[in-house]
């Protein structure tokens, strides 16, 4: 079992979603996060007192699947989100020790799916 | 010698005091008329602000503060522009395209009334009262292109949209020598030169700045209806001043109109609502808003003509046109008129100058006309006519104009620009904040 956990454009988000779910991938969290990498954010001016430097609003994807899924999600994660601009953002894979369905108490790959 | 001066100063005066009492009694400023048109004036400004809150609450919340900047600063623009020349070009007696330049940076406007607009009110009282009416005209049409056009290109077609659509179509229709006016149309509050005027601009905009990104996968909703139901009832409250203080006057006119006024917006909001219950399972807020809102405009030209039974049929019928503007014809047709500008303005405006034409009455306003409905067909014949002439001298000049500064300067912002928003890309402003 895998965490995939992408920070996208909020842009793409409706692309992404299409592309999970063509990849059968139905189940997922969303946040609306603020963040930036290499690429600095835009600047603000409030009465003249200037901000640089500004976080810029992220969307930020959990997704929790099975061994056979994580390519398909990965890759439909890229095909949605992929513009070749500078801020398209990151998939993050981890390693997922348990899953618990709270309605029925199922675990591991049963509850996941 | 000295008596000489006395006799000629006595016959002076004598000639001075005869000369008064025989000229014809100058017009006077009534203090009833005055105040109600001076509150008039502060409630028709309100409907700008109302507007933009109407408008703000419907768009993502990366653009609220273009759509109210937008609104805000065509406050600024138009108010000064309307001093400069506007004023003059649109009211100024004169049987051309414009009136003329006579009145321009006010000369002439004093206190006094012109009895040809208004006899009973200060001329000035009368020019800023119209101010107020050219100001949220050009504003009415942010909705069609909104999220979506660069600041710099929004306030030069501003400017000129104004000096070159707003001001001519006013002159015809209520300046004095203005073709339309002497035909004979009837247009109470500015359903012509307002809505139908606006309307037909906001789709032109609407086709050639093209669709928003992304509208064409997932409908854009909007992100504060509060704020939307805040602005309706600001313009709600704005249009008594816009309607009943198109009578110029605190009498008879203004109180049927002030009555038909509420009375059309209610009746087209409970219409509305009921459409969206029946085919749409649940009656919706932004419905019964926006119903409401197309009552208004409907209305408008009709306010000062039309009785209060008149007004309900009228409210009915305008929510159902302009549901199906919003829902079957703009779906049909694929251009992304944003908030409905013509959905609601236009059609709601064409509704409102026709059914002036059919429900207008002697028995409610002596000085206006009967209808269709009431002996008159030919009345109807000259709304048709001023309905068309504005659509089509409106939509040819504003595309003109678009096309002209799509050439200078691009109109539409950059995609980039357009992905982060207007706040941030047009102001380096945002208007909420996650963190701290």
């Amino acid at each position: 079992m895998k965490l995939i956990i992408a920070i996208i454009k909020p842009d793409r988000l409706e692309a992404v979603k299409q592309e999970l779910y063509k990849a059968d991938v139905n189940l997922i969290t969303v946040n609306e996060v603020l963040g930036h990498g290499r690429q600095m954010g835009v600047a603000e001016v409030y009465r003249g007192v200037r901000e640089m430097g500004n976080l810029l609003r992220k969307i930020r994807l959990e997704i929790a699947v099975n061994e056979g899924f994580v390519e398909p999600t990965i890759n439909a994660i890229i095909k949605g989100a992929q513009t070749g601009n500078i801020g398209d953002g990151k998939i993050f894979v981890l390693d997922l020790v348990e899953c618990i369905r709270i309605r029925t108490e199922e675990r591991g790959g049963e509850a996941i799916g | 010698m000295k008596k000489l001066l006395m006799g000629l100063l006595l016959l002076f005066l004598f000639i001075a005091v005869a000369g008064t009492a025989f000229a014809a009694e100058p017009p006077k400023n009534d203090t009833g008329d005055t105040a109600w048109l001076l509150i008039s004036t502060a409630l028709v400004m309100l409907m700008t602000p109302g507007l933009a809150f109407f408008y703000g609450g419907m768009v993502g919340r990366k653009n609220v503060l273009g759509i109210l900047m937008q609104c805000f600063i065509i406050l600024c623009v138009v108010s000064v522009q309307w001093i400069l020349f506007g004023y003059s070009l649109s009211f100024a007696p004169g049987k051309g395209f414009w009136g003329s330049l006579e009145w321009a940076g006010l000369r002439g406007v004093g206190f006094a009334p012109y009895a040809d607009y208004a006899a009973t009110i200060p001329h000035q009282l009368f020019m800023v009262f119209q101010m107020m009416f050219a100001i949220i005209t050009p504003a009415l049409i942010i909705g069609a292109f909104a999220e979506r056009m660069k600041f710099s290109a929004f306030l030069v077609f501003m400017v000129l949209w104004s000096t070159f659509v707003y001001d001519p179509v006013c002159h015809w229709v209520w300046g004095v020598g203005g073709w339309l006016k002497d035909l004979g149309a009837l247009d109470f509050a500015g359903g012509t030169v307002v809505h139908i005027n606006a309307g037909i601009a906001a789709l032109m905009t609407a086709v050639f700045i093209g669709k928003r990104r992304g509208s064409t996968q997932k409908a854009i909703l909007p992100h504060n209806l509060p704020f939307t139901i805040l602005g309706t009832a600001l313009l709600w409250f704005g249009w008594f001043g816009f309607n009943a203080g198109s009578s110029l006057g605190a009498n008879e006119i203004a109180v049927n109109a002030f009555v038909v006024t509420n009375t059309a917006a209610a009746a087209a909001g409970l219409s509305w609502a009921l459409l969206d219950w029946a085919f749409h399972e649940k009656p919706t807020v932004l419905g019964t808003a926006t119903g409401a809102v197309a009552g208004l405009v409907a209305i408008t030209p009709a306010a000062g003509f039309v009785s209060a039974l008149s007004a309900i049929i009228i409210g009915i019928f305008v929510s159902i046109f302009c549901y199906m503007a919003v829902t079957i014809i703009k779906p049909r047709f694929g251009y992304d008129d944003a908030l409905d500008v013509f959905g609601v303005h236009c059609i709601g405006g064409i509704w409102g100058a026709l059914a002036t034409g059919l429900f207008a009455s002697k028995a409610v306003n002596p000085a206006g006309a009967n209808g269709l409905f009431f002996g008159n067909p030919k009345q109807f014949v000259v709304q048709l006519i001023a309905v068309a002439v504005t659509l089509a001298y409106s939509f040819v000049v504003s595309l003109i104009i678009y096309k002209l500064i799509d050439v200078v300067m691009k109109v539409r912002v950059k995609e980039k620009d357009e992905v982060m928003g207007l706040d941030l890309t047009q102001h380096h402003e945002n208007a909420y904040t996650i963190l701290e």
